[in-house]
């Protein structure tokens, strides 16, 4: 694991100013718009933010699988190890896509299909990364299964999906994925259909896999404490567009964005005197007429003439850590 | 799970043996005349002959041996019109289901257009234009059955397609044509093996239909449409020339919907093993 884990400066994935506009007859929404970060070999980056900010559009532009039907990434670079993979041919992205660059969907209900065996979807993935023959593809169909912790797998594998439960579906897509042995893996809330016993699990079985292949994951959640236990950095969102990044104990102990402040400051502690949750005010802006200022401004307490006209820019507040405010320009 | 549906296999498997093995069977065979026998009735009625177990026709042809060689003509066209109707319905539903945008737009108002022609209308044309026989009533039948095999395909691949699997499917690098074939297809399989069953009553009734118009099989080849229609002058006193090719096509058309009906429950994997 320490092999391939072990250098975490090399940045495998760079997403520079993406925008990815919903054009639909009542207007555009601006889903996506002007997002940029980076992701190292080997690095958990947690995504964070509320529903519909924009977490999912993110992950499926990264993947070019936007729906159909007006979704477009009409600006921004996504270099895959060098290569801008928004201007790949659509053949090229097929080879792209579970070889360097995959993806655990939300729901394990539905992520397999329901007339295969799990064996049969797992034998796929295989020999679409090795080819091989059948004896050779189904001792490594066993072995996929007993790396994500599924006890018995000679038996499981000739089993249908609705034969087992969410946990384990959800484990026999993370085998199917890690098959690929993707370089980069977008997590889009692998545990939120799951019981909460079984979150933990998974996260811990996730964390392995990561160690042990090295791959960089991009895990998006609206979970803090997921955040804490499995990220090596962390990344806000908030209508659209990223407000802060950095590693998650700075930002966990330094939040330096108004919106990170209210968000963290909104989760329960688990010690010290109850009081009342702290909430943020009013609602997230219509991302089909945002303005040209802070997103955040009509929320902010600390909101000011500047906020209103024109978005900040990225400063600096610490070791690897920015955040987007005009409160933090140097004056 | 429910009991293997036994009479009505047994059912289906006599009338498919019959078919296959029409000459050999017949006692007699269903085109020659014998005038003087003419419209004796079944055996077991006042003027029947052990001869003639389902009595005969107007023209004194053994009612049994028409029955037996019209399941064949019968079959063969429900096979035929199955296979080609409901072949390109699946294939016009997959495609329009999954590829959506324009190709949807421009098959499905095909679909459309196939609504409104009137089936039977179209086939007599057919047979005008190209005369009588097993092709145009195949062809006829086809025209008939692939549009709703299509938008009920369509229905079914569109539920499908957001489904997460396919999603998977995607993220590994799969084509839209692997897709749809190793994805999609299989789990529409269910869907069409009940349509195809069902479809067989609706083709047989087609089949009786036309050639009881005269749009089918050209007599004197016995179908049991056919065979309807010409007992239909003489229902009052030989009532038996028509009830009994009717009596065929119920059976059959119960029996095959019956299978289906248990067909389907048993490729459902989810009830499996249950």
């Amino acid at each position: 694991m320490s092999a391939a884990g072990g250098v975490k400066d090399e940045t495998i994935l760079e997403v520079r100013d993406l925008r990815t506009h919903f054009f639909l007859r009542r207007g555009v929404v601006k889903a996506v718009d002007g997002v940029s970060f980076t992701l190292r070999r080997g690095e958990v980056l947690g995504l964070v933010g509320e529903s519909g900010c924009g977490k999912s559009v993110t992950a499926l532009s990264l993947m070019r699988l936007l729906p159909k039907g007006g979704a477009r990434a009409i600006g921004g670079e996504v270099l895959l190890d060098g290569t801008d993979i928004l201007t790949l041919g659509d053949s090229q992205m097929r080879e792209i896509r579970g070889r360097k660059i995959s993806m655990i969907l939300q729901d394990p209900q539905t992520s397999l299909n329901p007339v295969f065996t799990v064996g049969d979807q797992l034998r796929e993935s295989i020999f679409r990364r090795a080819g091989g023959r059948t004896a050779q593809i189904m001792r490594e169909a066993v072995a996929a299964l007993r790396r994500v912790d599924i006890a018995a797998p000679e038996q499981r594998i000739g089993q249908y999906p609705h034969q087992m439960s969410g946990g384990m579906k959800q484990r026999v897509v993370g085998a199917i994925v890690m098959s690929g042995e993707p370089e980069v893996l977008i997590a889009d809330e692998p545990t939120t259909a799951l019981d909460v016993t079984i979150q933990l699990q998974y996260l811990k079985l996730l964390q392995r896999l990561q160690r042990e292949t090295g791959m960089a994951i991009l895990f998006i959640t609206h979970d803090f404490g997921v955040v804490a236990r499995l990220c090596d950095r962390v990344a806000v969102m908030y209508a659209g567009r990223i407000v802060e990044c950095g590693p998650v104990q700075e930002v966990f102990e330094h939040p330096s964005h108004p919106y990170t402040q209210a968000l963290i400051a909104s989760v329960p502690a688990m010690t010290g005197p109850i009081g009342r949750l702290t909430t943020i005010e009013g609602q997230p802006p219509s991302l089909m007429d945002l303005s040209a200022g802070c997103r955040f401004e009509p929320r902010c307490r600390h909101a000011e003439a500047r906020c209103r006209e024109a978005y900040p820019p990225p400063v600096g507040v610490g070791p690897d850590h920015t955040a987007d405010c005009w409160r933090l320009q140097p004056a | 799970m429910r009991r293997i549906p036994w009479i009505p296999i047994t059912i289906i498997s006599v009338i498919v043996i019959m078919a296959a093995f029409a000459p050999l069977i017949a006692p007699y065979s269903p085109i020659d005349q014998t005038l003087p026998d003419k419209l004796l009735p079944p055996f077991w009625l006042e003027g029947g002959r052990g001869k003639y177990i389902l009595g005969t026709d107007p023209f004194g042809r053994d009612i049994l041996s028409r029955l037996i060689h019209g399941a064949r003509v019968s079959l063969i066209v429900a096979l035929l019109a199955l296979t080609a109707g409901g072949g390109v319905g699946l294939a016009i539903g997959i495609l329009a289901g999954y590829l959506g945008g324009p190709v949807d737009s421009v098959l499905m108002r095909l679909v459309d257009a196939a609504f409104t022609f009137p089936a039977i209308l179209f086939a007599l044309l057919l047979a005008v234009t190209m005369g009588q026989g097993m092709a145009t009533l195949v062809i006829a039948i086809s025209l008939l059955l692939w549009a709703s095999f299509a938008r009920i395909i369509r229905g079914e691949v569109l539920a499908l397609k957001q489904r997460d699997f396919v999603a998977l499917a995607k993220v590994r690098g799969c084509s839209a044509l692997r897709i749809m074939l190793t994805h999609i297809l299989p789990n529409v399989l269910n869907t069409f093996m009940v349509l195809v069953t069902l479809n067989i009553g609706v083709v047989i009734i087609a089949e009786a239909a036309l050639s009881f118009l005269g749009a089918g099989i050209p007599p004197p080849t016995p179908t049991w449409g056919l065979m309807i229609s010409e007992g239909r002058g003489r229902i009052a006193d030989a009532w038996w020339v028509s009830l009994i090719p009717g009596i065929a096509i119920t059976l059959l058309v119960l029996s095959v919907n019956l299978f289906g009906d248990w067909l389907r429950d048993r490729l459902d994997p989810r009830l499996r093993q249950l």
